[in-house]
């Protein structure tokens, strides 16, 4: 089954249309890449999707349930967690701190006003574990908002799997990097689609992350569906180069 | 790590004795015991303020209104129902508290300016009843005719009235009990939550935090903390008038937490002993004592930003 449908979903601002009639279908265990030229209604795609913006027509579809009225706390519930193209996090706050306020919030202890030691032993488990999984399992104890821009990405992601997402949304994961820190960025996904078999929808800029990462791409040029397949058929896609060569022009 | 816990644990101890001895410390430098609890009750009220603007990040501008509403409340118990005063402070606590909680649901979606104007409104409104209405509130002239009475524990009692120094260990007791709840709570996974929004409102709802319900649940909390200070108030004046309502003294427990330092748990009792004790002096010697007072929060708030327990802070790390 589809964990994530969409089904001609339009989104207007005023007289702009930002989204026009897109469909997609994304399946279990598939890693998406959603591409475009800038202004080609990327992040308000996503944000459509996550509930930050409610559509203007069409359906959204998480795990076959359609969640269009749901509020973004409880499509976080149902178990959709999202990065933003600009890293938000706790700056002032520890990593450690960081990934704890998630997972308590994960395991439904938001409203505790205490924990048991059992609680507790198993929250510190979970936090470790994604930690370690993140590779910042040594700079735990740091303030995000010291950690080098690479880290504070691995650590926003980090924060997001804390919420053991059956759909993770990546906005840009590796906007304003450098060549290393791209690489380990796109380690990690890699790690997480083939290892942990999350379903992941990543927006990105960077064409070899997405050539390297994706199972499938779908391209979006100004608010419209444009095309969608294979890495191989999108490459080969003339519309395709002519979008993106007609920005560069 | 362990030498940070040590260090915070013989700073806590550090507070608590000189909260324990102030009677016997204070007159060294001029104090007098009911100054003592008077600094307890109004530091306790800006702590209380301090649980929603410190670590939820939310500014209410009209807290007295819950104050004022707890010193009322806990009077008109005394005065009329019963005289009692554990009964008079649970009255003043839960109609301070509950009027908060039922107010604050309609404030929780305005944010910023819009919730401190709110606040604001919602106080005047509670400061106009009190002082229009005279037969029950005694209006302007303010609300007389109780007082605290004694505490029976059946096989003896503990006369507060006469005895400022009773009183003061009465005032200390309650001021742990509610400082230990605040701590307990900013210790939780909810008061994390709470923390998650002042960070970052957007990325704590992205995470599957129901923020208005969060920011609702510390509002109450707040105001039935506020409220109890309020009943305090009235039991340490005897007294209560429509000014415990008054914007105005909302603005002071705002400057109590800035001054002391708002991220800070005990910053706001620092602001209040500063706030309090200058008051004190300053207005024996000038009734312009304010306007020292306003240079003070002018110069903390250009040079040190984080308050004076701030101050402190930076110059250990540093």
């Amino acid at each position: 089954m589809s964990v994530l449908e969409v089904r001609n979903l339009s989104k207007r601002f005023g007289s702009l249309v930002a989204v026009r009639d897109i469909s997609l279908r994304v399946e279990s265990g598939e890693l998406r890449a959603v591409i475009g030229p800038n202004g080609a209604g990327k992040t308000t795609f996503f944000n459509l999707i996550s509930g930050f913006l409610e559509p203007s027509a069409g359906a959204i579809l998480f795990d076959g349930r359609d969640v269009n009225g749901v509020p973004a706390y409880q499509r976080v519930e149902l178990g959709m967690a999202r990065t933003f193209q600009i890293t938000e996090i706790f700056p002032e706050l520890t990593v450690f701190e960081n990934i704890r306020i998630v997972t308590e919030v994960a395991a439904g202890y938001r409203l505790r006003p205490w924990l048991s030691a059992a609680e507790k032993a198993e929250v510190r488990r979970r936090i470790e574990a994604t930690l370690a999984l993140a590779a910042l399992s040594g700079k735990a104890d740091r303030l995000v908002g010291e950690l080098a821009h690479g880290d504070q990405r691995a650590a926003e992601i980090a924060m997001a799997l804390a919420l053991k997402p059956r759909l993770l949304l990546l906005d840009e994961p590796t906007a304003g990097m450098g060549d290393q820190e791209t690489y380990e960025i796109t380690q990690l996904i890699r790690r997480l689609h083939q290892d942990r078999k999350l379903t992941i929808v990543l927006i990105e800029h960077d064409m070899r992350v997405v050539f390297h990462l994706a199972d499938r791409i779908t391209v979006l040029d100004q608010g419209s569906f444009l095309a969608e397949g294979t890495p191989q058929e999108i490459a080969a896609n003339e519309a395709v180069q002519t979008a993106y060569l007609g920005q560069a022009a | 790590m362990t030498a940070g816990k040590h260090r915070h644990l013989a700073v806590l101890a550090a507070i608590w004795a000189a909260l324990i001895f102030a009677p016997y410390w204070m007159p060294l430098f001029g104090g007098y015991t009911a100054l003592g609890s008077r600094v307890l009750v109004l530091g306790l009220g800006a702590m209380a303020l301090n649980f929603l603007l410190g670590f939820t990040g939310v500014l209410s501008f009209g807290h007295a209104a819950w104050f004022g509403l707890g010193a009322y409340a806990c009077g008109l118990t005394l005065k009329f129902i019963a005289p009692s005063t554990p009964l008079g402070l649970l009255a003043g606590t839960l109609i301070g508290g509950v009027a908060g909680a039922l107010l604050g649901a309609l404030l929780v979606r305005r944010r910023g300016v819009y919730f401190a104007m709110v606040t604001i409104a919602f106080g005047q409104v509670f400061y106009y009843i009190a002082f229009q209405w005279s037969s029950v509130t005694g209006g302007d002239d303010g609300l007389r005719g109780f007082a605290r009475q004694p505490l029976d524990f059946r096989a003896f009692q503990i006369d507060l009235l006469h005895s400022d120094l009773a009183f003061y260990y009465f005032v200390l007791v309650c001021f742990a009990g509610v400082v230990a709840v605040m701590a307990f709570i900013l210790r939780s996974p909810f008061g994390r939550t709470m923390i998650a929004i002042r960070e970052n409102e957007r990325r704590a709802r992205f995470l599957g935090i129901p923020v208005e319900l969060h920011i609702w649940i510390a509002f109450t909390l707040s105001c039935f903390f506020m409220a109890f200070a309020g009943g305090l108030y009235a039991l340490l004046n005897n007294f209560a008038d429509p000014r415990v309502l008054h914007y105005s003294l909302s603005g002071d427990f705002v400057i109590m937490a800035v001054m002391g330092g708002m991220r800070m748990f005990w910053g706001p009792l620092l602001g209040a002993v500063v706030f309090v004790v200058l008051q004190d002096y300053l207005s024996s010697v000038t009734v312009n004592w304010m306007s020292f007072i306003g240079v003070l929060i002018v110069f903390i708030v250009l040079f040190f930003p984080r308050g004076i327990l701030g101050l402190v802070r930076a110059r250990r790390t540093a």
